[in-house]
């Protein structure tokens, strides 16, 4: 199982829930795995070609995918996922 | 009717009520305020602003607030000091550095931004603020928490200079320190404000917050006798300030204070840290995130939210963008210290190393009208220099060692 942490912008699809349990190969799968239990939630973090948005981060362990291998970035039971919106600080 | 009439996304334009949210639900859109400027255009004046009081709060109708029971009344209003010798090393005949080195109380352009966010917050009904930092904000939200009597905690890298860790100490907030560089302390802060139901000024405050750095253009129109400068340049971390002058030029204009707005915005990082200014220069409107590793610290912001909007700014503007080495920062801080008495912080010199260069490409002409915007204190950053300054001239207490270590004669006189 991976950890996910959500966002709360994103609570209202995921019945408030903060963390949610999922079993994922990638970071593109974890999307549509989300997506099969909390309809609507692609949408939010995929603009329409796909692509994650631009103000959409996520984090594996910590790490910024974008220092791993982008949404390709590989998971693994026991990985802690965070999406967190990118508008903060400075 | 309210000055606010909304929140609204950056992106997809969806609205919300002006409450403590920063992101849009459906596109996680940067959420900013939406003014009503008909009505400020209807109660505004030039000479109403100048009948204000001596801070940033005489611009209260640009501002988002409702009321005047400010948290930091003083902040703001610091000089706009004429640049001459400065401007003669450099070759530029009109060069001002507005000196926010001397902003109520921390010394700080944060004092403007913390005084907005937490007058918003304890209107909001908040009783706790937090921030993420990377040192300046910090020492702003503690000090100001203390003298409003609200709780505080502030989040700082591991890695910050003695005296901005101290600067937060001594107000008694409490004080978290991250094992991890600013990036690292912004995401876990994002986290945290999604848990705890507290005023993160740059977090879910920060719609409010960032509007506070519009008085810094505000104040430089207003000391050039209500005439907008030819070309500015902006210290860039998370690249707020950058965007936010643009915005307060453009709506000085709105609201009829001013006829136009021809200013050219420039942007500086440090080399060890320039996601921004990389992108700029390749032709990029998208930016890499990086791992910083200046000395530079209160630019240091790897994945700096506001990069792609900087961008923006800087191309509509018509401006640049360049970056300096850590050397070319030290050189840049004793070059203001030993021309206009000003003792800036490291992002102080990334300013003037980038506007050294500027004038140097031909960017910015000997005749235009150019102000450069130093934003933090040079003795909260004394690591970056101690090595540089060199140290007193020791001798024993007599006029004798005196005399004769500065070889000036004896007899009473050193004509």
């Amino acid at each position: 199982m991976i950890k996910v942490r959500i966002p709360t912008p994103l609570r209202p699809l995921t019945k408030n829930q903060g963390e949610v349990d999922i079993t994922a190969g990638s970071i593109t799968d974890l999307v549509d795995t989300l997506e099969a239990s909390y309809p609507g939630i692609k949408a939010r973090l995929c603009d329409d070609s796909g692509e994650l948005r631009r103000f959409v981060n996520i984090y594996v362990n910590e790490e910024d995918i974008r220092f791993l291998d982008g949404k390709n970035t590989a998971l693994k039971t026991g990985d802690e996922v965070s999406i967190v919106p990118a508008i903060a600080g400075g | 009717m309210s000055k606010m009439k909304a929140l609204i996304c950056r992106e997809c334009g969806q609205e919300y009520p002006t409450k403590a949210i920063h992101v849009c639900e459906m596109c996680f859109g940067p959420l900013e305020v939406k003014y009503n400027y008909d009505e400020i255009k209807a109660v505004i004046s030039r000479k109403k602003i100048e009948d204000g009081p001596k801070s940033m709060w005489r611009y209260l109708d640009l501002l988002p607030v409702e009321g005047t029971n400010f948290v930091g009344p003083h902040a703001g209003f610091t000089p706009l000091v004429r640049a001459k010798n400065l401007g003669a090393y450099l070759g530029l005949d009109n060069l001002y550095i507005k000196n926010d080195t001397v902003n109520h109380p921390t010394l700080s352009f944060k004092d403007r931004v913390v005084a907005v966010a937490l007058t918003r917050a304890r209107e909001l009904g908040f009783e706790t603020v937090a921030c993420a930092s990377t040192g300046n904000l910090a020492n702003s939200v503690s000090a100001h928490a203390a003298s409003a009597n609200l709780h505080c905690y502030v989040f700082i890298p591991g890695d910050l200079e003695a005296a901005k860790v101290l600067g937060n100490l001594i107000y008694k907030p409490n004080v978290v320190e991250v094992e991890g560089n600013y990036d690292d302390v912004n995401r876990l802060c994002s986290e945290i404000a999604g848990e705890h139901g507290w005023a993160f000024v740059n977090i879910n405050i920060r719609p409010y917050y960032a509007e506070g750095s519009k008085t810094l253009a505000f104040e430089t129109v207003e000391q050039l006798g209500w005439k907008t400068p030819d070309q500015v340049v902006v210290p860039m971390a998370s690249g707020s300030l950058l965007t936010k002058i643009w915005k307060g030029l453009h709506e000085m204009k709105s609201v009829g204070l001013i006829d136009d707005v021809r200013t050219k915005v420039n942007g500086a990082q440090a080399e060890g840290c320039s996601p921004i200014s990389t992108a700029f220069k390749a032709g990029r409107d998208f930016f890499k995130p990086v791992k910083p590793k200046t000395i530079a610290k209160s630019l240091a912001i790897g994945n700096p939210a506001d990069g792609y909007y900087a961008l923006k700014t800087v191309s509509e503007s018509k401006g640049a963008m360049d970056m300096v080495t850590d050397e070319e920062v030290v050189e840049g801080i004793q070059l203001l210290a030993q021309t206009e008495g000003i003792f800036a912080e490291t992002a102080g010199g990334v300013t003037i190393g980038v506007l050294k260069k500027l004038v140097k490409q031909g960017l910015i002409k000997k005749d235009e009208v150019t102000v450069a915007y130093i934003t933090g204190n040079g003795l909260k950053t004394q690591e970056a220099v101690i090595d540089a300054v060199g140290r007193p001239t020791r001798i024993q207490p007599s006029l004798v060692a005196f005399e004769k270590t500065f070889q000036l004669g004896g007899n009473g006189g050193d004509a």
